[in-house]
C-alpha cells in the first residue's frame, strides 16, 4: 500500500507570502546545550535532586505543552486566517523544533537514571507492573512523536522557506502535528495516573 | 498538477521504531535479572529488516528531492545522534554489559538512522527535485 499521492508540480492557488524565520533558531541551540549538559552531568554523578528536578521539570513541560499544543492552541489555529496561522506558525514552530526533542530526552534519560537510583525499574520493585506500563505508555508517545509530529514540525517549516509556500500542504502538516499533540496530550494523562501511583506507592 | 505514488515510508518507519521500543521495554522490565535475549535479537532484526527495506524502496523512488531530503537529514542525523549518544551514556553509567548492551546500542542505531530517514522523507515529499 502506497502514501497518499502528493500533489506537486504545478504552484498553488492560493500561494502564501514567504515569511522570515530560521528553521533552526541558532541562540536556542545554546539553551539546548545547557539543558543536555545538565542532563550528562545529573546521570554521571547520579545524585537524587539534580536527577528529580530533571525529570520533574522536563515531565512537567512535556505534559503541559502536549495538552496546550493539543486542547487549547490546536483548535485556535484552526480557526485564524491563513495569514495569521502562517505567522503563529513561523514563530512557533522553530522554537518547538528545539524544545520538544530537548524536553523530552530530558525527561526520559534523567527518568531512567532516577529509576535505576531509586531502583523503582528493577523488577523487584514491589509496583513493578505500573512502570511497565509506564515504560509502554512513554514508548508509544516517542513512536508518535518520533515517527509522525517531529518530521511534521520540520516540514513545515521547510515548506514555508519556499519562496512560494503551499497553503494546502502547511495545513496537512499542521494538522497532523496538532493531533498527534493532542493524542500525545490524552496518554499524557495515563503518565500523570501511572507516576501519581508510584510516587504514592 | 502531477501526482505520484510513494511508498508507506512513515508506516513502515513507525513499525520499526515500534519493533525497537518493544525490544527495549523487553530488556528494561527484566533488570537486573538475567534476560533471555532471544525476543530482543527477534525484535531488532525485524526492526533492522524494516529499515533496510525502507531505504531500498526510498532509493527505487523516480523524481525524489534528494537534495532536499539529504539538506534535512544529515542534520537530523547529528541531533539523533548525539541523543543516542546521550541514551548510551546513560547505560555505560549504569554498567550495562554483554548481551543487553549490544543489543541497546544496535536498537539506538537503527533509532539514530530512521528518525532521521523520516524527517527527510517527510520534508523531501513535497519538495521538487532541484528546488533547492
Amino acid at each position: 500500500m502506497a502514501d497518499a499521492a502528493v500533489a506537486l508540480g504545478a504552484p498553488p492557488a492560493e500561494a502564501a507570502e514567504r515569511p522570515s524565520f530560521e528553521v533552526v533558531p541558532r541562540k536556542g541551540l545554546i539553551g539546548v546545550a545547557v539543558v543536555l549538559a545538565a542532563v550528562i552531568a545529573a546521570i554521571a554523578a547520579n545524585k537524587l535532586w539534580p536527577l528529580a528536578f530533571l525529570h520533574f521539570v522536563g515531565g512537567a513541560s512535556w505534559t503541559i505543552i502536549d495538552l496546550f499544543m493539543g486542547f487549547m492552541l490546536g483548535p485556535i489555529l484552526g480557526k485564524l486566517s491563513i495569514p495569521a496561522r502562517i505567522e503563529l506558525t513561523t514563530k512557533l514552530m522553530p522554537k518547538m523544533l528545539l524544545l520538544m526533542p530537548t524536553v523530552v530526552t530530558a525527561t526520559l534519560a534523567a527518568g531512567w537514571q532516577l529509576g535505576v537510583h531509586l531502583g523503582t525499574v528493577q523488577s523487584s520493585y514491589y509496583h513493578h507492573g505500573w512502570t511497565v506500563a509506564s515504560f509502554i505508555v512513554v514508548g508509544i508517545m516517542a513512536i508518535i512523536a518520533l515517527g509522525l509530529l517531529e518530521p511534521a514540525n520540520v516540514a513545515v517549516l521547510m515548506e514555508l522557506k519556499k519562496p512560494k509556500p503551499n497553503p494546502a500542504v502547511i495545513e496537512r502538516l499542521m494538522k497532523r502535528f496538532i493531533y498527534t499533540s493532542g493524542l500525545t496530550g490524552l496518554m499524557q494523562v495515563a503518565t500523570l495516573v501511572i507516576m501519581a501511583k508510584l510516587t504514592v506507592g | 498538477m502531477d501526482e505520484r505514488r510513494l511508498p508507506p515510508v512513515t508506516e513502515i518507519g513507525m513499525a520499526s521504531l515500534g519493533l525497537i521500543v518493544a525490544g527495549g521495554i523487553y530488556l528494561a522490565a527484566h533488570l537486573p535479572q538475567h534476560v533471555p535475549l532471544a525476543p530482543a535479537v527477534v525484535l531488532l532484526a525485524a526492526s533492522a529488516a524494516l529499515l533496510a527495506g525502507n531505504l531500498l524502496a526510498l532509493s527505487r523512488v523516480g523524481g525524489f528531492a534528494w537534495d532536499r531530503f539529504f539538506a534535512v537529514a544529515r542534520w537530523a542525523l547529528l541531533a539523533y545522534t548525539i541523543t543516542a549518544g546521550l541514551i548510551e551514556f546513560a547505560f555505560l553509567r549504569d554498567h550495562m554489559s554483554g548481551g543487553p548492551l549490544v543489543v541497546l546500542t544496535l536498537s539506538l542505531v537503527v533509532y539514530a538512522v530512521h528518525v532521521p530517514t523520516l524527517i527527510g522523507f517527510t520534508v523531501a515529499r513535497y519538495a521538487v527535485p532541484g528546488e533547492g
